[in-house]
């Protein structure tokens, strides 16, 4: 290399630890790279930038540079080099280059700390793998390559503000290093040896030394699972290998088993035979819904779109990565859901998230240790789902962002996912003799004992030891992975698919096994780089890969090779029923498919009902009295669950595969809130009328602290209220269900999951509405440092998909005309208890709570007549806030005034108390008695106005202006936007007027 | 001309609006052809058996290395020869978002320009991150230029349709070389209004509101918006306000060119 080296580069930054497994991983490093900085930096000073995150901490810099940097290896010229920076690295005209030895800091804004930071080795870096690709194309010898940040950091900081500010705010240690000044890059070793597989002696250990086996090897197994485990091997006649330890554990995890949900539970009315049988799955079968043509067997729900086309549906949750690594969590949170629905066989055409955050001004001295500070977390989460839904060409039709002080240790990610396939097009049946094919990238340490690391509870230490457990995504694979499984599902080339999620290939193989056994020889397995376990091999939650069984691969193989995905036969389906794994010349797994799966012994568990005794509330209470009514609906609009998400929805694309009818911001300016989004699936763009899929979403977290039996019922109303707006039949709904809870071993917590799925249960049957899919997160906990738990706030959340008939006949998001007649359907007060009224005005002060209304499905039914008829110019449901929201949501979006009356007195029951099954709707005026014929609960309570101002009786009095500072007072929103015009005059040069 | 002309859609690694792209030209009376570039590199598949090569939208490899970038080094690398016949034949070339960014990386965008000042070195552009360093999705409005354009030609008022990009902040080394030489394409903008120049009119800071760009031929149209994305009146959220704008007309015009030559 004809570069000089760079000397000063041996002395790595002495807080540059490794962290948990990746301690395992050897690195080489040398000192004969090269390092280029590229110009001009960059300076964030935005609320997410580092500058403003190191005040969070109280370290002030003046100025916070950030220059990308890159290594490259290899036997280099100076020409070279120079070509590889102009070619590929810069930009002509806005950018520049130079070696990083040449790189000092230009001065001018006080004392300087130069810090670097790059990717731990291993983490997947996309940059890199194309520079290397690039690189050969243009014949330059490129090794290795590695791509970090340079920052410079102005100001006059404090002795150690330097480690302090590179460990809290410039880095991640979950995936990036960090030296002082100059970082050496931690390439991966090629030489390194894998360790052998080991048997772990079981016998004679009594239940603690087993309790201790599986603490030790994090495998999250009970002693009573270990002793079944002992017992097995015992009449095997030998010890379990490590992998087949780690196999057990994983499909034994609540993470893969689900085993909190089908426990036998023991209350004091009773015994309940499995929550997902008696509530969840119990409601889908006593309904028994001629649509749903798969609910709770596979990757996800399916149910019948027309008579063509079925629809997948799932949610899933990504909590504990997203606590950890925010951007790579979400990002393969989304990469995940997506997955679940190419699992059968379907394409992904709609993406949905919920996100639960802590409050973003939390003080620093109130985080515990071992937390990301929310911020920080709901930066990297917004920007990691908006990366992995761009980057595959999926749009973001929905979603809400909910705050709560217990979201602050446990953030919660909810990510969900549509998918279109011809009916019947999903082949489910493996057959003996069946090659086993996985399709997409290499395996690492990525997130090897991720299953079992999501089902326990967090701590101070896990973000220092479960490392390994997160990973980072790479989208690009995963879209040639949709395009590959669609082309191969319409060629017929499978027999059965599945996705490999938590647990790798050992859930994925095992799980299509689980009834004719397999034979899987790991060397076959593509590797990011040598040196792993056979057992991390099989483990390794290396993202983007899909499991098919295939009769004849050759036609596969090729048409893999024609969308560039990388595609290896790994083994077959035996038929034999032991699932048997080598590593080459040795066996490391020899398992029986039917203990894999059914040897676990059942949980037995102990629910202790909550009472839900509420204090009484004055039936009159006026408003005035703790706060004027127009701050009241101020503080609700600006309240961060209710608020204007509009900048973050503006970072995810929701125009993509142009099929979007309804998007999440809508109205006159495209800025008022929509309560439900709808598409027309590709392949359905031709049907007369035109047809459409329309999603709602509901939770009711408020109610979740006083009821969950409550919350179950207003958050499955509000999600089937969301669809029903946007055009739904509420007589042909779909619904998904995602609980994130605490530890489901405290018999309270046990107990309120318990209400919560009753109330689901009821709900489901009340509205005829089946659950297809759901997914549970527990253990959301976080033990702080001297051991008290600190639970999740209970969290429901409920996904409602629908089919609109006609998309022709939605309302509009958002009032349309003046003079035009507001009808409210539903009773003209709601409750109290639990509201967002008191949440904003210091806490709960009684009253009831907004209970189960099982004739709430009458109006929806009323509500969707109405539409169909064509009556509903407009319409809004009635949610958080009330009355007093709503109308002023709606009102704005269209940007019109409105004058209601629904009282003689409004009293904060009717401005706004909360309940299920109410709607706003704007009909012409001529209209009524055709409303009311088809509507009999409908009360005619106003009409739209050209005054700008939204009124309730005389109590409240708000002007449009005034709205949409409150509702947008959201980081990143634009105030005063002009709505849209009529179409303007042709611009040509012979008169615009013509 | 009696035979509908056939469009090529390549689709790199992490390309997508490609099926809409296809409905679109479709729409517009053409044929289309969507190929992996896997196949066209093999040659199973060649540019100039087409009549239109349209360049998708999406994240071509990730986007790694800047936008667009790597798609354009395969234009100018092992497919230089097959754009230098199509380019003789005439044939009209549009890339939208990625497929603009990897235009302008090939350099074939905004190509030759006179240049007004004493630079003397060719007039460069680039797409940079946008000016508020985030990814962007908004509807915005379109005001065509560069009329003497087949692709513009047609459009007598401004067209709507959706942005969503992070890099697309148009920058070049001589705006008023570009603008001198009437190759600005489409601005964004408020018909009727002043230039836009402000966000969210103009919603990644482009020099001089810039949406998009023709080469010296008028043959070749590069933009950041997605005009395959309203084609079709039930893709207007506005579409109950009857505010217009539709983008239909741009892809018909692209198919006109090929049967007028």
């Amino acid at each position: 290399m004809t570069v000089p080296a760079c000397t000063k580069c041996k002395k790595l930054g002495e807080a540059t630890t490794a962290v948990g497994r990746y301690d395992i991983l050897d690195r080489v490093e040398l000192d004969t790279d090269v390092a280029v900085v590229i110009g001009p930096g960059t300076v964030d000073t935005g609320p997410d930038g580092p500058a403003e995150k190191a005040k969070l901490f109280g370290l002030r810099a003046n100025q916070i540079v950030a220059y990308p940097i890159v290594h490259l290896r290899g036997a280099l010229t100076t020409e070279q080099i120079r070509t590889l920076a102009d070619a590929l690295l810069i930009e002509p005209v806005t950018q520049w280059w130079m070696l990083r030895d040449e790189h000092t800091p230009p001065s001018g804004h006080g004392r300087v700390a130069v810090i670097e930071t790059g990717l731990r080795p291993g983490v997947t870096d996309r940059q890199a793998a194309e520079l290397l690709r690039a690189a050969a194309e243009l014949g330059i010898p490129l090794e290795a390559a590695a791509f970090g940040t340079r920052w410079l950091v102005y100001g006059f900081l404090g002795e150690g503000d330097n480690v302090r500010i590179a460990e809290r705010v410039l880095h991640n240690p979950v995936i990036e290093r960090w030296a002082d000044d100059k970082l050496i890059p931690a390439f991966t070793d090629r030489q390194a040896e894998s360790p052998p597989t080991r048997t772990i002696p079981l016998g004679g250990h009594d239940q603690a030394g087993l309790e201790a086996i599986s603490a030790e090897r994090r495998l999250g197994l009970t002693g009573e699972e270990m002793a079944a485990i002992q017992k097995w091997y015992a009449s095997e006649g030998r010890d379990p290998t490590d992998a087949e330890l780690e196999m057990l554990a994983q499909t034994w995890s609540e993470h893969c088993s689900h085993k909190t949900f089908r426990a036998m539970i023991s209350t004091p009315d009773g015994e309940i035979d499995g929550l997902l049988d008696t509530y969840l799955r119990g409601a889908t079968e006593t309904i028994n819904a001629p649509w749903v043509a798969s609910a709770f067997v596979d990757n996800a729900g399916i149910v019948n779109f027309d008579a063509r086309l079925d629809l997948a549906l799932k949610a899933e949750t990504h909590n504990h990565p997203s606590a950890l690594e925010p951007f790579g969590g979400a990002n393969t949170g989304v990469g995940g859901v997506v997955r679940d629905i190419l699992g059968v066989s379907a394409k992904p055409v709609a993406i949905t998230d919920i996100l639960c955050f802590g409050p973003e001004n939390l003080p620093i001295d109130k985080l515990p240790p071992g937390v990301l500070h929310p911020r920080r977390i709901r930066a990297g989460v917004i920007a990691g789902i908006g990366d992995y839904g761009n980057k595959i060409g999926v749009p973001n039709l929905g979603g809400a962002i909910l705050h709560d002080v217990s979201y602050t240790t446990t953030p919660l990610v909810f990510a969900g996912c549509v998918g279109v396939l011809p009916s019947g097009s999903n082949p489910t049946e493996p057959r003996p003799g069946d090659f086993i094919v996985t399709l997409g990238g290499a395996v690492g340490r990525d997130g090897v004992g991720g299953a079992t690391f999501s089902s326990q509870s967090m701590g101070t230490e896990t973000a220092a030891v479960a490392g390994s457990s997160v990973q980072i995504g790479d989208p690009v694979v995963e879209k040639g992975l949709i395009d590959l499984v669609v082309a191969a599902r319409d060629a017929g080339l499978y027999t059965a698919i599945t996705d490999c999620g938590a647990g790798g290939l050992s859930s994925a193989v095992g799980e299509m096994a689980e009834d004719l056994g397999a034979d899987v020889d790991l060397a076959k397995v593509p590797r990011k780089y040598p040196g792993l376990a056979p057992w991390e091999v099989w483990l390794s939650e290396a993202q983007e890969r899909m499991v098919l069984a295939v009769p004849d691969p050759v036609p596969l193989l090729a048409l893999a090779e024609r969308w560039q995905v990388e595609a290896t036969v790994i083994g077959w389906f035996t038929g034999e029923g032991r699932i048997v794994v080598r590593d080459g010349e040795s066996t490391v797994i020899d398992l029986d498919a039917t203990f894999l799966h059914k040897g676990r012994p059942r949980l037995h568990l102990q629910a202790t009902p909550v009472a839900a005794a509420r204090t009484p509330r004055s039936p009159k209470e006026l408003v005035g009295t703790v706060v004027e009514p127009v701050d009241a609906l101020r503080g609700l609009l600006a309240h961060p669950s209710l608020r204007s998400n509009e900048a973050v929805v503006r970072t995810y694309d929701h125009e993509v595969l142009g099929g979007t009818i309804i998007r999440p911001y809508d109205g006159v300016a495209l800025d008022g809130p929509a309560d439900g989004t709808v598409f027309v699936p590709p392949g359905a763009e031709t049907a007369e009328p035109l047809r459409g899929a329309a999603i709602g979403i509901g939770s009711a977290i408020l109610l979740g602290r006083h009821d969950c039996e409550a919350m179950a019922w207003a958050a499955i109303d509000e999600a089937i209220r969301n669809a029903v707006v946007a055009g739904a039949d509420p007589d042909r709904l779909s619904l998904l269900d995602n609980f994130a809870w605490g530890n489901p071993r405290n018999p309270e917590t046990l107990g309120r999951l318990v209400a919560a799925c009753r109330g689901c249960h009821d709900a489901a049957l009340a509205y005829r509405a089946p659950f297809v899919s759901g997914k549970d997160s527990l253990f959301n906990e976080f033990v702080g440092p001297d051991g008290t738990p600190d639970p999740v706030t209970p969290t429901l959340i409920i996904t409602a998909v629908g089919i609109v008939a006609d998309v022709e006949a939605i309302p509009a998001v958002g009032l349309m005309a003046p003079g035009n007649d507001i009808w409210l359907l539903g009773p003209a007060a709601g409750m109290l208890g639990g509201s967002h009224l008191d949440e904003i005005t210091g806490g709960d002060r009684g009253g009831h709570l907004p209970g189960p209304d099982p004739e709430a499905v009458l109006r929806h039914r009323e509500m969707h007549r109405a539409i169909r008829a064509g009556l509903v110019i407009s319409a809004h449901d009635v949610s958080e806030g009330g009355l007093a929201a709503a109308a002023a949501e709606w009102a704005f979006a269209g940007r019109l005034g409105l004058a209601l009356t629904v009282a003689e007195h409004h009293t904060a029951y009717e401005l706004f108390g909360e309940g299920l099954g109410r709607y706003l709707v704007e009909v012409e005026p001529g209209r009524s008695d055709e409303l009311m014929e088809i509507a009999p609960s409908a009360t005619r309570i106003g009409w739209t106005t050209n005054d700008g101002r939204v009124r309730i009786g005389t109590e409240l009095d708000i002007s449009l202006d005034d709205i949409e500072v409150a509702f947008k007072s959201g980081p990143g929103n634009v105030v005063g936007r002009p709505a849209a015009a009529p179409e303007p005059p042709p611009v040509t040069d012979d008169g615009g007027d013509a | 001309m009696d035979r509908r002309p056939t469009v090529l859609i390549p689709i790199a690694p992490g390309t997508n609006r490609n099926e809409e792209l296809a409905l679109a030209f479709r729409a517009a009376g053409a044929d289309t052809n969507q190929v992996p570039l896997a196949a066209l590199r093999r040659g199973e598949v060649k540019l100039v058996d087409h009549q239109i090569l349209g360049l998708p939208g999406g994240f071509s490899y990730g986007d790694a290395l800047g936008a667009g970038r790597l798609l354009g080094l395969d234009l100018t690398s092992w497919f230089a020869e097959q754009l230098v016949e199509a380019r003789a034949r005439q044939m009209p070339i549009i890339g939208i978002c990625n497929g603009f960014q990897a235009l302008v990386r090939a350099g074939l965008l905004p190509g030759d320009v006179p240049v007004t000042g004493r630079r003397g070195q060719g007039v460069t552009a680039n797409l940079a991150e946008n000016e508020n360093g985030r990814f962007e999705c908004r509807w915005v409005e379109l005001l065509p230029g560069a009329t003497w354009s087949p692709w513009t030609a047609g459009l007598d008022r401004p067209i709507r349709c959706p942005i969503a990009h992070g890099e697309g902040r148009f920058v070049t080394s001589d705006l008023s070389a570009v603008e001198a030489a009437d190759r600005v394409a489409f601005r964004y903008g408020i018909a009727g209004a002043a230039a836009g120049g402000a966000y969210p009119d103009n919603p990644n800071g482009s020099a001089g509101d810039i949406a998009g760009v023709v080469d010296e031929t008028g043959l070749i149209l590069g933009l950041m918006p997605h005009p395959e994305d309203h084609v079709f009146e039930r893709q207007d959220p506005h579409r109950r306000r009857a505010l217009g704008g539709r983008c239909l007309p741009l892809f018909e015009a692209g198919v006109a060119a090929v049967a007028a030559g």
